[in-house]
């Protein structure tokens, strides 16, 4: 039936051509319009908006009317003294949160995969799914109290061993270890979901007969799980390389605070404070636009070394 | 199946090191909770672990004293309901023409979604065209720029192209339009991603705070996590002098009370959509 109809239209195509074709569609069209009117707005004009980091934007004259000013902010920019320092902390937090944040969620789903009580398995997931869910101002604020020098609770512990407390929100030398390991505290479990998914699509059959063949736990994790969950790895790794110039944007901005600036400092809060706090739009737009093209050009690199390796890619 | 010895240990260290992940991600919870019951000077005492002590709902009543609270809830909770309307109408509307594999232009609407996933004009442009627009301080400031989170369609559209075709052959034969099998065969056959998809939003909408930052100056309309960071970063904010009658309050019990009242309706509402978007998400997930 399905492919009898569809000869028919395509029949039809043939005979009245392309705009009776996609007339035919037309409330399929509607349906999609809100979205692409949404899209147009707010994803594509801001992306034609990027031109103003080659003008001298001017609020009065708007975008299209100001003067090029070609590849000016870009030259100061890069002559800055806080714009390499800024791209440095972005890469360092950003890899940071590469080594230790990409492997925990497969080794989450390995654990919890080896799970026989399905109820504390369901507890298990339930309560780490959560952190997820909750807004990065409530999570910095859990880490203020609980990082306080005066009253947190970690501090206490390290108290009553008998060592002096960590002024941790404010240590240069911690500071980025908390942004990494309350980004781990919050996505960890919600990040094991897509590696649980593919785990359950491995057939039951391959571990039956690891097990007659007398393998043992650890060995039909490293012969049946790992290799079955190759290719989601793959995937998740080339997304995080694409995004490797995300640092946290909302995390930094709740968690840091001035005196850890030279630490914490990255693209994105840099260009939130300075761009509409001094309203340099140019300048700051410049650098935003370099965070994005550096990103998708990671993002294709990425994806054509995937496809060398004989893994499907993104796209 | 033989139990080896070696098995059943591995089996005790790995609920013993999930216990622990699981206690780690509750404690922290429980802390706050206690602290935001107890009374001063066990506070300032640092006695209190995970139960509270000087028992007391001072923090609460101090935080719930603020007219800006109820303005930032009630913001918020328009936010939450308008918003999340708005992108579940917008996402499934537009994920059923994705997924018609009658439907020409398919894969070009597909790229013009997914391509805004990979790069974006960035902050300030963005900011250009909400104002220009004339959405500063207004609540469609945040609504409107994050109604359709192209991951969500995807999952969808996913989601549609997984339903048997026979249904919707049976469907035309009877002379239903697209509307119709959308309304009266898909979405009833998709509650669980609906539920799903529509937490994902509700939760972003409720969360969202940097839009407010960068979009509101106006009180009337600041949403509850503007709020909430105000009382955090600075905790002792001018207007908000402790008075006389609410002596049981530290700066951390009041916090602790505010993180617990922004987070408690999505304490509410999680475990019942829960056990739900595992599902919708794995559906969506396992069929590329």
């Amino acid at each position: 039936m399905k492919t009898n109809s569809w000869a028919l239209s395509r029949q039809k195509e043939v005979t009245k051509g392309r705009s009776v074709k996609l007339l035919k569609y037309w409330d399929l069209f509607l349906m999609i319009l809100p979205a692409v009117i949404l899209t147009i707005l707010f994803k594509y004009l801001p992306m034609y908006g990027v031109i103003i980091a080659f003008k001298d934007y001017n609020l009065m004259k708007g975008v299209w009317q100001s003067d090029w000013v070609g590849l000016q902010y870009f030259h100061e920019l890069f002559a800055f003294d806080e714009f390499p320092r800024v791209v440095r902390n972005t890469l360092m937090i950003s890899m940071m949160k590469l080594l230790i944040g990409f492997p925990i969620p497969i080794i989450l789903a390995l654990l919890l995969n080896e799970l026989k009580f399905v109820k504390f398995k369901r507890m298990v997931q339930t309560i780490t799914y959560l952190p997820h869910f909750i807004s990065w101002v409530i999570i910095g604020g859990l880490a203020i109290d609980m990082l306080s020098p005066s009253s947190g609770i970690i501090n206490r512990i390290i108290e009553m061993i008998g060592f002096q407390p960590i002024f941790f929100m404010s240590d240069e030398s911690i500071f980025r270890w908390i942004l990494v390991g309350s980004d781990v505290w919050k996505e960890a479990g919600w990040g094991a979901i897509i590696y649980l998914a593919a785990l359950l699509g491995i057939n039951d059959e391959l571990y039956q007969a690891a097990t007659v063949d007398g393998a043992n736990r650890f060995r039909q994790i490293w012969h049946i799980s790992l290799p079955g969950l190759k290719s989601t790895i793959i995937i998740i790794l080339l997304l995080r390389i694409g995004y490797i110039l995300d640092a946290g944007f909302e995390q930094v901005l709740v968690m840091y605070n001035p005196t850890v600036y030279d630490v914490a400092d990255i693209i994105d809060t840099y260009v939130f404070r300075v761009g509409l706090g001094s309203m340099q739009f140019g300048l700051t737009t410049a650098a935003g636009l370099f965070k994005s093209v550096i990103g998708c050009v990671l993002l294709i690199l990425a994806n054509v070394l995937a496809r060398r390796m004989g893994e499907e890619g993104i796209f | 199946m033989k139990s080896i010895r070696g098995e059943s240990i591995f089996s005790y260290v790995n609920v013993i090191v999930l216990s622990l992940l699981s206690l780690s991600t509750v404690v922290p919870f429980i802390h706050i909770i206690a602290k935001s019951l107890s009374g001063e000077t066990y506070i300032l005492a640092k006695e209190i672990w995970l139960w509270p002590k000087g028992f007391n709902f001072a923090s609460y009543e101090y935080v719930l004293s603020f007219k800006q609270f109820y303005i930032s809830f009630s913001n918020s909770l328009l936010i939450t309901i308008v918003g999340t309307a708005i992108s579940m109408a917008v996402t499934m509307l537009a994920a059923f023409p994705l997924s018609r594999r009658s439907f020409p232009l398919k894969r070009a609407f597909m790229l013009f979604f997914v391509i805004t996933m990979f790069f974006s004009g960035g902050l300030i442009p963005t900011y250009l065209v909400v104002k220009q627009l004339g959405l500063l301080n207004t609540l469609w400031s945040i609504m409107l720029p994050m109604a359709l989170a192209p991951f969500n369609l995807i999952l969808v559209r996913n989601f549609f192209m997984s339903l048997p075709e026979a249904l919707e052959e049976s469907a035309i034969m009877d002379g239903a339009s697209n509307i119709r099998i959308l309304a009266w065969i898909y979405l009833p056959l998709s509650l669980p991603t609906i539920a799903t998809i529509a937490m994902f939003y509700a939760v972003g909408y409720w969360n969202s705070f940097f839009q407010a930052m960068m979009y509101i100056t106006d009180r009337g309309l600041m949403p509850l996590q503007v709020f909430l960071m105000q009382l955090v970063t600075n905790s002792k904010p001018g207007d908000m002098a402790i008075s006389g009658g609410l002596s049981e309050i530290t700066p951390e019990s009041a916090t602790a009370a505010a993180i617990i009242c922004v987070v408690f309706p999505i304490l509410c509402v999680y475990p019942f959509i829960q056990k739900y978007f595992v599902k919708g998400v794995m559906l969506g997930a396992v069929k590329g």
